[in-house]
């Protein structure tokens, strides 16, 4: 009954090419793009933006990146937090270094310099592959944390070893620091989120996406069949480091507005983003929404159960949710390998012949 | 999917709705992850005296007190979630209780007109009341710890510590990393040697800092640590055969659950602190009438006693006096945090207020005002004696060398406002 292609006929080949071809998919698209930009900034307040969207939003830049070098291009990588903190710092130094520039070419000038140190820890993968690999960018995430911490000049000689966002305007909102309003710092974020997506799913769906693709199934056929590996491989590294880069920044900047990186940039954040994509799908745009969905809304869901409504001891509570969030976890595995995108995937088959199964 | 996660989410913030009280206290604590065992005592007793205070007095002038618990489990993110859940519901003054929640908290808190009371840890330039309008660092913070433990070893050595070296292991964070200007400082005015050994998160693997100590034998040892970071540290002098009675922690590294690991080779150790020890004080009895035999206790009630209860306790209770003041000042009992801000700038703890409220000599007599948010600086040293399984004080209170710290409080604070464009004034 939904998702049918039946009398939805296409004329041209941009029109067959679209990303949602199928005409109730697309307007469903419209409707969630409708309400993210005109209806949730309106009724958006200060939990909401900090507890649910904005990490929600920068989650999914994030496992966006990662998706592109794990899910696309085979490459695994552990470093998602020391790449995230280069972003985070990047971005200090350029909104302190320079004030008058706005914030907007800051955070993706920070994807750029991500994306050139992203590249540079890449090199490995060009001689190592699989678990090997991930033991290289385990390396750079130790280094990388390492580093901004023992550094001074990355957080301006501040004693704490700190860094603290400046308050930053776009079109005389103030979209950082502790006066941004919460629709200001939501639609800041979801601007980017909503560019990286779309600029994610074109590249991977493009000749560029069709390479890595390659190089992931099996990497001496494309090597044969004429990919390049060297520029395949590092050019994922790039656009993987660009998007983790964008996510650190906006996560600094944005969303805490103080970092200490050893311990928000930690190799638990590449655990954490490396979760996201592995539950939501490797492999897929919308499994990397929906991977960084379940791991932030669900601890906030279960704490705000289990402790408001229940009123059950915090503590409980909180050995509570890793037990039910790791449960939760083997039971999608188990259920679906492939993760929620493949989920979603069954399900809208499963909708197009409802209620006529057969 | 994240659509049917919200609506049940929206469900169950709908449902759980703010509990209407006059006086709300929010406890951000954690009672999961490493830094648990610190986190429970103080948490117990930052709770239990307010529930004393409802269970005996009716709450503060007549109003009760409503504590809300939020587990922050040490996390950044976690304690901004918990601050923006609980802060609509009123919330007078937090206590996170965490250096990376504080630096969190400062903006949003300032904006927000929140008092935050950062007892001895957080930011020590928020001394400087005119600058940092809504935070309080009251009695002491870190800069006097550094302070308060050189003068003692000053004072061991008939204050001559010229050519001496002391190496300071330091969380690596924030938190661990604020004394080390004064560090430097002192170390200038005094002529030792200072030698930094970082440790990271969480701090359970300290092999290679400890083999560097045994290695370049330093006369003394200063500790800045926390949670399980602690207990392997004094597990690690132990295994060095350190001197205890020359390893100095500050009084986050001076608990009983961080010695009691070692056993009895930790005996001596020694810690910071800025407030007594023990429980023989009468507020005790009726804490463990009212709350504890009466079922009423936050934790387990095992905890009543301990270093980090008292401290959690006093913290209570400098709210507590704070809440008192504004309702004084303001003439009503229902304060807002604005009014609380005014209470906790205008406090004063006198001797008096102390034995009136069963706790004698339990801390130092300081008087915050506009200029000073910080308090005087006045410390003591406890010592660990492990036959008798507790901290025991072994100098009076004494003060922090004042001339060092305040030039450095002034200098970081005008770089806080300068930075953020904060016009400084009372």
């Amino acid at each position: 009954m939904f998702y049918r292609e039946a009398g939805d006929f296409k004329t041209s080949y941009t029109e067959d090419n679209q990303t949602f071809p199928i005409k109730f998919d697309r307007y469903r698209y419209y409707a969630v793009l409708l309400v993210a930009f005109a209806v949730v900034p309106f009724i958006i307040n200060d939990y909401w933006v900090n507890a649910v969207f904005l990490p929600f939003l920068i989650y999914a830049i994030a496992a966006i990146g990662l998706n592109i070098l794990v899910g696309y291009c085979g490459q695994v990588s552990l470093g998602t937090g020391g790449f995230m903190a280069v972003g985070a710092y990047a971005c200090y130094k350029l909104m302190t270094g320079f004030p008058e520039i706005n914030i907007f070419f800051h955070i993706i000038l920070s994807g750029g310099i991500t994306a050139a140190v992203c590249v540079a820890f890449g090199l490995p993968s060009l001689r190592i592959k699989g678990f090997y690999l991930a033991v290289a960018t385990l390396a750079a995430q130790f280094f990388l944390v390492w580093l901004f911490n023992k550094v001074s000049w990355f957080y301006n000689y501040s004693a704490s070893g700190q860094i603290n966002a400046p308050e930053r305007t776009v079109f005389g909102v103030p979209v950082t620091g502790a006066e941004a309003a919460p629709w200001a710092a939501y639609l800041f974020c979801l601007v980017f989120t909503f560019i990286s997506a779309i600029i994610a799913r074109n590249t991977t769906r493009g000749m560029a996406g069709r390479k890595w693709m390659a190089i992931r199934d099996m990497d001496i056929a494309a090597e044969i069949i004429g990919v390049n590996p060297l520029k395949a491989k590092l050019s994922a590294f790039a656009v993987s480091g660009f998007f983790v880069g964008i996510a650190g920044a906006l996560f600094f900047s944005v969303y805490l507005g103080a970092v200490e990186v050893g311990e928000v940039f930690g190799i638990t954040k590449s655990f954490l983003v490396l979760f996201m994509i592995i539950i939501g799908g490797l492999g897929s745009i919308f499994g990397s929404f929906a991977g960084a969905a379940f791991l932030v809304l669900l601890p906030v869901l279960l704490k705000n159960l289990l402790v408001g409504t229940l009123g059950w001891p915090t503590d409980l509570a909180a050995h509570l949710e890793f037990m039910i969030v790791g449960a939760l976890i083997v039971v999608f595995l188990v259920a679906e390998p492939h993760g929620l995108a493949q989920l979603w995937r069954v399900a809208k088959e499963k909708l197009r012949l409802w209620p006529f199964p057969h | 999917m994240k659509m049917k996660l919200m609506t049940v989410a929206v469900a169950a913030m709908m449902a759980a709705g703010p509990a209407l009280a006059d006086l709300t206290i929010v406890d951000t604590s954690y009672r999961t992850g490493p830094y648990a065992a610190n986190g429970i005592p103080f948490s117990d007793g930052y709770q239990d005296y307010f529930t004393l205070l409802n269970e005996r007095d009716g709450g503060i002038g007549g109003e009760m007190v409503n504590i809300v618990e939020c587990e922050t489990g040490y996390n950044t993110e976690k304690g901004v979630e918990c601050y923006e859940a609980t802060k609509g519901e009123g919330a007078l003054v937090y206590q996170p209780l965490s250096t990376g929640i504080t630096y969190q908290l400062i903006p949003k808190a300032t904006s927000d007109g929140i008092p935050l009371h950062t007892m001895g840890y957080g930011r020590t330039s928020a001394k400087n009341g005119a600058v940092f309008k809504y935070v309080f660092n009251y009695p002491a913070n870190y800069w006097d710890g550094a302070s308060l433990a050189v003068t003692h070893i000053l004072d061991q050595n008939g204050g001559d510590v010229n050519g001496k070296k002391i190496a300071l292991v330091y969380h690596n964070s924030a938190y661990g990393k604020e004394p080390i200007r004064t560090l430097e400082e002192l170390a200038k005015k005094h002529g030792f040697e200072l030698s930094l050994l970082p440790v990271d998160h969480p701090g359970q693997e300290q092999k290679s800092q400890w083999l560097q100590i045994r290695r370049e034998k330093p006369d003394y040892v200063l500790m800045w640590g926390w949670g399980v970071m602690n207990q392997v540290a004094i597990q690690e002098a132990v295994n060095i055969r350190f001197p205890m009675e020359n390893f100095i922690g500050i009084w986050w590294s001076g608990s009983e659950n961080d010695v009691k690991a070692a056993g009895d080779k930790a005996n001596g150790y020694k810690a910071l602190t800025f407030h007594n020890l023990g429980s023989d004080y009468p507020v005790y009895a009726d804490i463990q009438k009212h709350v504890v035999d009466a079922g009423k206790a936050a934790g387990a009630g095992d905890q009543v006693g301990t270093v980090l209860y008292n401290r959690g306790m006093y913290a209570a209770m400098l709210a507590a006096e704070a809440i008192k003041t504004a309702q004084e000042m303001h003439g009503t009992a229902a304060i807002t945090s604005a009014q609380m801000r005014d209470g906790m700038e205008n406090l004063e703890m006198t001797e008096a207020k102390m034995a009136g409220i069963g706790l004698p000599g339990f801390g130092p007599e300081f008087k915050v005002s506009c200029e000073n948010h910080g308090g005087n600086g006045f410390g003591a040293v406890s010592q660990w004696d492990a036959a008798a399984g507790e901290f025991k004080l072994i100098t009076e209170y004494f003060q922090s060398d004042q001339d060092v710290i305040m030039p450095l409080v002034e200098e970081d604070s005008s770089a806080f406002a300068a930075e953020n464009g904060i016009e400084a004034g009372c």
